[in-house]
């Protein structure tokens, strides 16, 4: 089996697809949006807690879809929660750029470089809409938009 | 097309020459040897077809039905040589019922425009299955919502096979269209078409088969069949894309309106009046895929060369060799056990979800299809998000499946 492969499905990864963190669907949550990559049927929906300071409260997923889509996800739930609304989208520009290539040995702040695994879809121009799907649906979320759609 | 070895003592059917024909097979793909298991998308191209495409090109290309000249007659007439290619091959009684559109998908639109939209009132009805592609779902529901027509959907059962009697109570006074996918492209199921089509046109409907899939792997007469309308694309019949045929009954035809306005598809025009041209020309508006069209008759020419039977039956003994490596792998479940399919394994893994198997199997120089196949209602049906998809072409043999089986190996060894 290829490097990249192995690269690409660490152990974290697999562990995170397998049993995904913050999955469940909020009552509570004060902002959600639904995500779907038509070309391959993933779908999930993204729920955020913002608190009175208009901080990340709480963060939560349903959904199905890949590894590396659950996983990210998965992740995601749990870097966000504490951060703000402009802090949260700035980390998906910097993870936007670390699966997209663009961000070859890009700096990661220390308390996320947990995302560092995902990198490996760098690899993988088809899977890279997998790894950002969910951060594209918890932006749109932020924005009050209800649904959003990756090609 | 009676070069089966079993019946008529020619040749067992010759893989390695057959392999040999298909430039591409030789390739690697990630520097393994390409097992390519994704026909039912669009098909490899044998050399004959290419070499019949450039020909065109470097000897006798001008455009159709116009030019004054040797070269334009003389691509003219393969052109049209073409469509009589066709005619034998699905055999239509006329060679004028043979239009060339784009693909399958414009030959279903075609015919939700100049028949659906001409013929069907609001409160008509059309029916089609749960199993169809969406390009025989969305053109009627356009009209649905343009015409007020109603859609009607007849089930499949938990095996993937059309329920019969289910189909049967759907079938009325109102029903005008029944519209069905002859072969599923992500099942495999062959639909008894000659039955449904007795029963639709027995209330008086006009029936459309979406040849798409089944046009490779089995013997298609449209006259035994009955039906109105048959529909396939070039691509996955071993020839270019860009080229696809409607087949019509002469009658239907002619009593349609034209599809698009241009040239080629009138007889005279005045700004006051313009008078159509008769068939095919009056639904080929426009200049057509010249190169294309011949490049499929080259296809149609391969396909018989080796016979639609002998064909059916090597794929039906690949893709029961398939099946039987699949099911021995523990976690892997079937999707689409109909007694009668062709050449399609879907299939799904407890353990891995269809686009990671397709992303590692890629990289063992597997090339195969997951996700919904363009069939989301089906997925629905049969409660799985995406499948992973094996399809099998006249020129896979046994190592491509060896291969793919190997590569789900592959896949165990990370996520089992
Ligand atoms: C059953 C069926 N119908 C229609 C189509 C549409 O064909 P095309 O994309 O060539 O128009 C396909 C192709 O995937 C198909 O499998």
């Amino acid at each position: 089996m290829s490097d990249e492969l192995r690269e690409l499905y660490q152990e974290v990864i697999l562990e995170h697809g397998k049993n995904p963190r913050n999955f469940h669907a909020s009552d509570a949550a004060t902002k959600e949006a639904r995500g779907n990559n038509p070309l391959c049927g993933d779908q999930l929906v993204v729920y955020l807690t913002l608190d009175d300071g208009g901080n990340v409260a709480d963060a939560s997923f349903l959904g199905k879809g890949c590894a590396i889509s659950m996983a990210s996800a998965s992740m995601m739930t749990e870097i966000l929660k504490g951060r703000s609304p402009n802090e949260a989208k700035s980390l998906f520009d910097t993870f936007h750029e670390m699966c997209t290539g663009e961000g070859e040995g890009i700096d990661l702040p220390e308390d996320v470089e947990k995302l560092r695994v995902l990198s490996g879809v760098r690899e993988f121009p088809t899977r890279v809409k997998c790894a950002t799907l969910p951060w594209h649906t918890m932006v749109a979320a932020l924005n009050d938009e209800e649904e959003i759609s990756t090609e | 097309m009676s070069r089966n070895p079993a019946t008529s003592g020619a040749p067992a059917y010759d893989i390695d020459a057959i392999r040999a024909d298909f430039p591409i097979l030789s390739r690697t793909m990630h520097d393994k040897p390409l097992a390519f298991l994704d026909s039912a998308a669009s098909a490899q191209k044998p050399r004959q077809v290419i070499d019949a495409v450039r020909d065109v090109y470097e000897r006798e290309y001008a455009n159709v039905h116009r030019g004054l000249y040797q070269i334009s007659e003389a691509v003219t007439a393969r052109y049209e040589g073409t469509r009589e290619t066709i005619r034998q091959f699905i055999n239509a009684a006329h060679t004028h019922e043979i239009i060339f559109t784009r693909n399958g998908t414009e030959s279903i639109n075609l015919v939700a425009y100049g028949f659906g939209r001409h013929f069907l009132d609001e409160g008509d009805e059309v029916i089609i299955t749960e199993l169809e592609h969406h390009a025989n779902i969305v053109p009627w529901q356009m009209l649905r919502d343009e015409k007020g027509i109603v859609l009607k959907v007849a089930p499949v059962s938990d095996d993937g096979e059309l329920i019969m009697s289910a189909f049967e109570e759907l079938l009325g006074p109102k029903t005008k269209l029944v519209a069905v996918a002859h072969m599923s492209n992500v099942l495999g199921t062959v639909l008894p078409v000659e039955e449904i089509t007795r029963k639709a046109h027995a209330v008086g409907a006009k029936v459309l088969l979406d040849g798409c899939q089944s046009v490779t792997h089995i013997p298609v007469d449209v006259q035994a069949l009955g039906c109105d309308f048959y529909v396939f694309s070039g691509h996955k019949l071993y020839g270019p894309s860009g080229i696809g045929v409607l087949y019509g009954r002469e009658e239907v035809l002619n009593a349609m309106p034209p599809f698009m306005g241009g040239g080629d598809m009138i007889s005279s025009v005045t700004f006051e009046k313009t008078t159509w041209a008769k068939l095919p020309h009056k639904f080929e508006a426009g200049t057509p895929a010249i190169a294309q069209a011949i490049g499929l008759g080259a296809a149609i020419d391969y396909v018989n060369g080796i016979g639609l039977d002998a064909i059916a039956t090597h794929e039906a003994d690949l893709l029961n060799y398939a099946t039987q490596k699949l099911a021995s792998i523990d976690g892997l479940r079937i999707i689409g056990t109909a007694p009668n399919k062709a050449s399609v394994v879907s299939f799904m893994l407890d353990f891995a979800h269809p686009h990671d198997v397709a992303t590692i199997i890629d990289r063992a120089g597997v090339a195969v299809r997951a996700g919904h196949h363009c069939a989301q209602p089906l997925m629905d049906r049969m409660d799985v998000p995406a499948t992973v998809r094996a399809s099998i072409g006249l020129y896979n043999d046994r190592s491509d499946i060896d291969a793919l089986v190997a590569a789900l190996g592959d896949v165990q060894e990370l996520f089992g």
